[in-house]
């Protein structure tokens, strides 16, 4: 919106390639990209469920399926962006919640620690669950 | 005396039809701001060059520009800090220009004051002589907010604004919060129905930018994802509850 008044104003346009002109904006785009990877997770973890649900002989397909170079490259590829997309957002979390205890913000390390605690603890049950 | 470029962003409507760039050698002084720097050309050299400026202390928020690339309040940018140069100084982006180092700020003004930057309270029960007090830990709740001199930087470091100048930006909705969170405040349902829209606090993808350029550590990336929490509930309870629970 402009004022009503007559003006031949320049207009500024925003480069097509502004995520490269500033460092932090590129980690904004890498961000968001890795979500990606938090999508096939999402995915595979689909297919895992199907799998089992239609029988043993599907889920040893799906395993010998999963078993292949190609997908082993790709799971792995794909955790350390989810570890990625993990850690930047843990990171700003501090900055959205505000969490007050007797009236004393909690400090954003606190935060963010008690959210890797979590992770970590999470990941500890699966790992268990998985080697028992 | 040492001296310094400046490399001007130059735009007359009436006398050419695209931008362009003007040097101007202006004295090196320790205690020179960007601002002295245009002052000393405007009086000195090229009394044509327009821009706008007023308290010279970071205060006012009209001087703001582009400094190098980076959006900054002209009067708390040092010509020492980016010697050698040449410094580059262009208008804000993301805004029209109307001259020179003037852009068109209608747009803004507009969001501001759709966001009723504005204690709104129902003051039918309160008495005239009695303060409405607040603990310390209330004004924190909101006190950074209120350090916005509407200076505009955070929206000309937004790409989201950039690309979309239908979405409301940084400095309103961090304004709309200041309020929100303000305990003689009752007015969070009225702003919610501005804040809420599309446009609203969802137009933000947490870039962040906003908040690193901030002159006075506002913060209104936080406060726009912290709306985002407020929003949120409030549609989850509109769908849940009834009308007269909520
Ligand atoms: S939030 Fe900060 S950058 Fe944005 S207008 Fe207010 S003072 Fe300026
Ligand atoms: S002149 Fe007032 S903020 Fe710079």
């Amino acid at each position: 919106m402009t004022t009503d008044f007559w003006q031949r104003l320049h207009r500024q346009r925003v480069p097509l390639l502004w995520w490269t002109s500033r460092r932090t904006y590129l980690l904004f785009v890498v961000r968001e990209l890795t979500s990606v990877a938090v999508v096939w997770f999402v995915v595979y973890l689909l297919l895992l469920v199907r799998s089992v649900g239609a029988g043993p002989g599907d889920y040893e397909r799906f395993l010998d399926w999963s078993a292949q170079p190609w997908m082993v490259v790709l799971n792995a590829l794909a955790l350390a962006l989810a570890i990625v997309h993990t850690i930047t957002w843990f990171m700003v979390t501090p900055q959205a919640m505000v969490l007050k205890v007797r009236g004393r913000r909690v400090p954003g390390v606190a935060l963010a620690g008690a959210l890797y605690v979590a992770w970590f603890a999470v990941s500890a049950v699966i790992l268990l669950l998985v080697l028992a | 005396m040492k001296e310094i470029t400046l490399r001007v962003f130059r735009y007359r409507p009436e006398a050419e039809a695209e931008p362009t760039f003007q040097e101007y050698a202006v004295p090196l002084r320790d205690d020179w701001a960007v601002l002295d720097a245009l002052n000393y050309v405007k009086e000195e050299i090229d009394p044509t060059l327009s821009y706008r400026w007023s308290c010279r202390m970071g205060i006012c928020g009209s001087c703001g520009m582009t400094v190098n690339g980076d959006p900054k309040l002209s009067c708390g940018t040092f010509l020492v800090d980016h010697a050698p140069g040449p410094i580059t100084v262009e208008p804000l982006r993301n805004f029209p220009v109307i001259r020179d180092l003037v852009i068109e700020m209608t747009d803004f003004m507009q969001k501001l004051g759709a966001v009723q930057p504005w204690i709104i309270r129902d003051e039918s029960d309160d008495d005239p002589d009695t303060e409405l007090l607040q603990t310390p830990s209330e004004m924190d709740d909101y006190k950074r907010y209120s350090m916005c001199i509407n200076c505009m930087l955070c929206y000309s470091a937004c790409p989201v604004y950039g690309l979309d100048s239908k979405f409301i930006g940084p400095a309103a909705i961090a304004l709309a919060q200041r309020y929100n969170l303000d305990s003689r405040d009752e007015g969070q349902e009225e702003r919610l129905d501005v804040l809420s829209e599309d446009e609203g606090v969802w137009g933000c993808t947490f870039v962040g930018e906003c908040t690193r350029a901030c002159p006075k550590g506002v913060d209104p990336a936080g406060a726009i994802q912290r709306a985002k929490l407020i929003a949120a509930n409030e549609a989850v309870k509109a769908f849940l509850l009834p009308r007269w629970v909520r």
